[in-house]
């Protein structure tokens, strides 16, 4: 990509990309550190989480004066226009990935010690496949690559299968056990943000394939729709 | 490719002058080559372009006034209405008043704001009389958006107006002799911007009724005003689309990076 | 990266020199430019006062006061004689320079008539003509005085006339009026009847035909070579040509007037449209040059503008180009015709030198010019036409600014217009 005669034109693209990567790794380490948290039932660490998630907020209203700055003084065109308008939608995005860890993150003191369940070890796993989509879409909107964005959007089905097994397991346990209803209901919460996450990542991909070539991204199969299926 | 991509996008509204395979020649440099365009009726079109890049020399083509320039030569076709424009047939003069042109810098003549829009009526004998020549003044007035700024002065020379108000007494003198395209060569350049948007206000006003070709090297200003754009580089037409798809998404990869700013 | 250079020192003393050395070179500029429009102030001063001085007098006449007894004087006119249509032909039969001398001879003694100028009778008519009345009474009439006692009396003259003026002083017989008559007759050899009618009358017509002739073909000329005559090797000659002909010493004119008007073309001699037609071939060129200049001036916006509008070609030329560049072709020519008018060489050539007596009646009539009439009388033996050389002088001075006036007003008339 050739430079922009005007320099600061560039620096300006440059930091706001940069302030994005930040914004994105606090959501990813906070996704990451809310399962560890629940995982280790580690109520300090998913304390920590609630409280990171304010970097993230001010991070987003910090790019969001930043975005429009420069649509002000640089009146971009073209692919740095979509770059920028994508960049505004990304960090709203990104910020409720990072509410998402957060609502995780709460859940954990909720759920007992004692605790087996075994969706509970199939969470991690999940997480593992919506952090790496989130990094994904961001590294996709840093290097402007569409191919990336379309692995991410590729991604997202692994993340819905997850969700419908982790759903009907979960549904058959409540059934058998009335006395743990509660808590499973905060693990199906966990598995629905989860799922949420995968889904937001998915948008920015969406996003960022558009800024990066200017048209939507193709029609893809989506996954089965677990609540028509439930209807038929 | 930059040649056959572009000759109209999808154009919806009847064609109203059409260029087909022109190149320009000044002596045996050759300015334009090989464009095809379509210009719409009631459509403003833009052609933008860095410095040099012939959008200026293809803008004269369409009136003709690259015949003044003994050393200007035009070849291929360019039709007004279906009518070939260089045929013998069509008379210049009258082409000139059919296609009406508007200059960089505002040229009013040195004589009253009232005589500078009578002038293009009276020489093509328009107006039958005195109060028939009132009235095209105040209607070209009224349409360049300056009569209710001059009605009181109509006998002050035009050239003591501001700049922008002589640009757009010279829109209403263009506009007096009823033109059917109306041809912008940078009409803004020489004004602040206030002036500049109260140009770019009149265009949008007057489209619709004319069909409007402007020249202009702010790319704002294109976005702002034209349905199409057209992007000349080195002579050639690179680019013709619709203004907001050549705004946001570009086919071509020079007229993303003239537009982003990355030219040069 | 080269080193960085160190920061100027804007006071040190190199810098205080240098400013001194500027500004005592702007101070050197301006006052030599002072002493240079100072200097040409004063040769423009010192000429005025010299035609001034010697000139103005040659306004003013020195009359003798004339008492005529008319009843007893041998004059055969009745006051009647002088109503009906008849009374210039009773006028020239009556006698009047006999009536005049002998009423001289009666007052100032036996050459008496002397003291008066020849034409003295002239007045003694004019005042019998205004007043038939006086015939039936005695009156004091002023006659012009002879060139010697004129000129004794307005500055030196012979030891004789000194000695007359004088007497005739202290009689209270001598007055000063204005010369009307030199600003109404014609060549003559007495300079007290001299004027200066006929030589200005043959200069407007000479100008006249100059400038009908030389202004069209030149605005003309200049117009096509501009607007319409494509630059090649035959415009370029043109061109050169007419800049040379700018330059043409004006005499090498009026050989060609000579060859051509009068001895291929038969034209009179002497006459103002010969006259004309020379100096129409000298001041052509130049408001061919001034109009090139004017036109070349005019933006070419405005060509654009009234092409744009779909102004003909011919309709640019002459509704917008024209009407701008006016201003400086009239001040083309307008040097052009002042230069036409001060000129003498070429017309000497064409016989415009001869002894003309009576004011031109038309173009075609014999004829001289105001610079023609300076350089005659400048040549006179007569001590009397001094002055009057340098009253014509006035006289071309007062035309040349007049032409000036007149060319200002029309050029500001013209630019207030657009």
């Amino acid at each position: 990509m050739a430079e922009h005669t005007l320099k600061a034109f560039d620096d300006d693209i440059g930091e706001l990309r940069a302030l994005i990567a930040e914004m994105g790794g606090r959501a990813e380490a906070a996704i990451d550190d809310a399962l560890v948290a629940l995982s280790r039932r580690d109520n300090a660490l998913a304390e920590r989480v609630v409280e990171g998630d304010k970097a993230i907020d001010e991070l987003e209203a910090l790019i969001e004066k930043k975005v429009v700055q420069v649509i002000a003084l640089r009146a971009p065109m073209a692919d740095d226009l979509r770059e920028i308008i994508a960049a505004l939608k990304i960090v709203g995005v990104v910020e409720r990935i990072g509410d998402y860890a957060k609502n995780i993150a709460k859940r954990v003191p909720l759920i007992s010690h004692r605790s087996s369940h075994e969706p509970l070890s199939l969470l991690p796993a999940m997480g593992q496949i919506a952090r790496e989509m989130v990094k994904g879409a961001l590294d996709a909107f840093a290097a402007r690559d569409a191919q990336k964005a379309l692995w991410v959007m590729e991604r997202d089905r692994a993340v819905d299968d997850f969700y419908n097994s982790i759903f009907r397991t979960m549904v058959t346990f409540m059934m058998e056990n009335p006395k743990t209803i509660s808590e499973s209901a905060h693990i199906l919460f966990i598995a629905k943000n989860l799922e949420r996450v995968g889904d937001h990542a998915t948008n920015v991909a969406e996003m960022v394939y558009y800024a990066a070539t200017g048209a939507h991204p193709p029609e893809r199969e989506r996954g089965p729709d677990l609540f028509q299926e439930q209807e038929g | 490719m930059a040649s056959t991509a572009s000759t109209s996008p999808n154009i919806s509204a009847p064609i109203k002058m059409a260029a087909q395979d022109v190149n320009v020649f000044y002596g045996d440099k050759q300015a334009i080559r090989n464009v095809s365009i379509d210009v719409g009726m009631d459509e403003v079109t833009a052609f933008i372009g860095p410095s040099g890049c012939g959008k200026s020399t293809f803008l004269r083509t369409l009136n003709r006034m690259n015949d003044t320039v003994a050393s200007a030569r035009v070849e291929g076709r360019i039709t007004l209405d279906g009518e070939d424009i260089y045929s013998t047939a069509m008379d210049v003069v009258q082409l000139r008043a059919r296609v009406g042109m508007v200059f960089q810098k505002p040229n009013p003549f040195p004589k009253s704001i009232y005589e500078n829009v009578a002038y293009g009526p009276r020489i093509h004998g328009l107006a039958n009389s005195r109060a028939d020549m009132d009235v095209i003044v105040e209607q070209s007035l009224r349409r360049a958006g300056l009569w209710e700024e001059v009605k009181d002065r109509l006998q002050d020379s035009g050239t003591a107006l501001s700049g922008g108000q002589q640009q757009r007494l010279c829109i209403g003198r263009a506009i007096a002799v009823q033109p059917e395209v109306i041809l912008m060569d940078e009409p803004c350049s020489a004004l602040d911007p206030i002036a500049t948007a109260k140009i770019e206000e009149l265009i949008h006003e007057l489209r619709g009724k004319y069909a409007i070709v402007i020249v202009t090297h702010n790319m704002q200003q294109a976005a702002r005003v034209s349905q199409r754009t057209a992007f000349f580089h080195l002579g050639t037409l690179v680019e013709y689309g619709v203004t907001s798809d050549i705004f946001t998404n570009p086919r071509e990869e020079r007229t993303k990076d003239y537009i982003t700013g990355r030219y040069g | 990266m080269s080193h960085d250079r160190t920061p100027t020192d804007w006071s040190s003393p190199v810098m205080r020199q240098r400013i001194a050395r500027r500004y005592a070179a702007e101070r050197r500029f301006r006052l030599m430019g002072l002493g240079a429009v100072t200097l040409s102030a004063g040769f423009l001063l010192f000429l005025l006062v010299t035609m001034l001085s010697g000139g103005l007098t040659g306004f003013l006449r020195t009359d003798i006061a004339l008492p005529i007894n008319f009843p007893a004087s041998p004059v055969m006119l009745e006051p009647a004689m002088l109503k009906g249509p008849n009374a210039q032909q009773a006028l020239a039969n009556a006698n009047l320079p006999a009536v005049t001398t002998a009423a001289a001879r009666a007052t100032y003694g036996d050459k008496g008539e002397e003291l008066l100028s020849d034409s003295a009778w002239v007045a003694v008519r004019d005042a019998l003509l205004k007043d038939p009345s006086l015939l039936e009474r005695s009156a004091v009439i002023p006659v012009p005085a002879a060139s010697d006692i004129d000129l004794a009396h307005k500055r030196e003259g012979t030891a004789e006339a000194e000695a007359t003026v004088a007497r005739l002083t202290e009689k209270g017989a001598l007055s000063s009026t204005f010369n009307l008559d030199f600003l109404t007759m014609s060549d003559g050899t007495d300079p007290t009847q001299v004027g200066i009618w006929g030589a200005l009358k043959g200069s407007l017509l000479t100008m006249a035909v100059t400038l009908l002739l030389s202004f069209p073909i030149g605005v003309m000329t200049a117009i096509y070579l501009e607007e319409y005559a494509g630059r090649n090797r035959w415009t370029d000659l043109i061109e050169v040509s007419i800049n040379n002909l700018a330059a043409v010493p004006s005499i090498i004119f009026g050989l060609l007037g000579l060859a051509v008007f009068l001895n291929a073309w038969m034209l009179p001699r002497s006459a103002a449209i010969v006259g004309g037609l020379t100096l129409a071939l000298m001041t052509m060129p130049v408001i061919v040059i001034a109009g090139r200049n004017a036109v070349k001036a005019v933006p070419p916006s405005i060509r654009d503008a009234a092409l744009g509008v779909g102004a003909s070609p011919i309709q640019v030329v002459f509704h917008h180009v024209l009407p701008l560049a006016m201003p400086g072709i009239l001040t083309g020519t307008i040097i052009g015709m002042a230069r036409a008018l001060g000129e003498t060489a070429p017309l000497l050539m064409i016989g415009m030198r001869a002894f003309i007596a009576t004011p031109p009646g038309g173009v075609t009539d014999p004829a001289t010019v105001l610079p023609v009439q300076i350089f005659l009388w400048s040549d006179e033996v007569s001590r009397g036409f001094v002055e009057k050389t340098s009253a014509a002088i006035i006289v071309l001075l007062v035309f040349l600014l007049a032409m000036n006036g007149i060319a200002i007003y029309l050029r500001n008339k013209f630019e207030t217009r657009w």
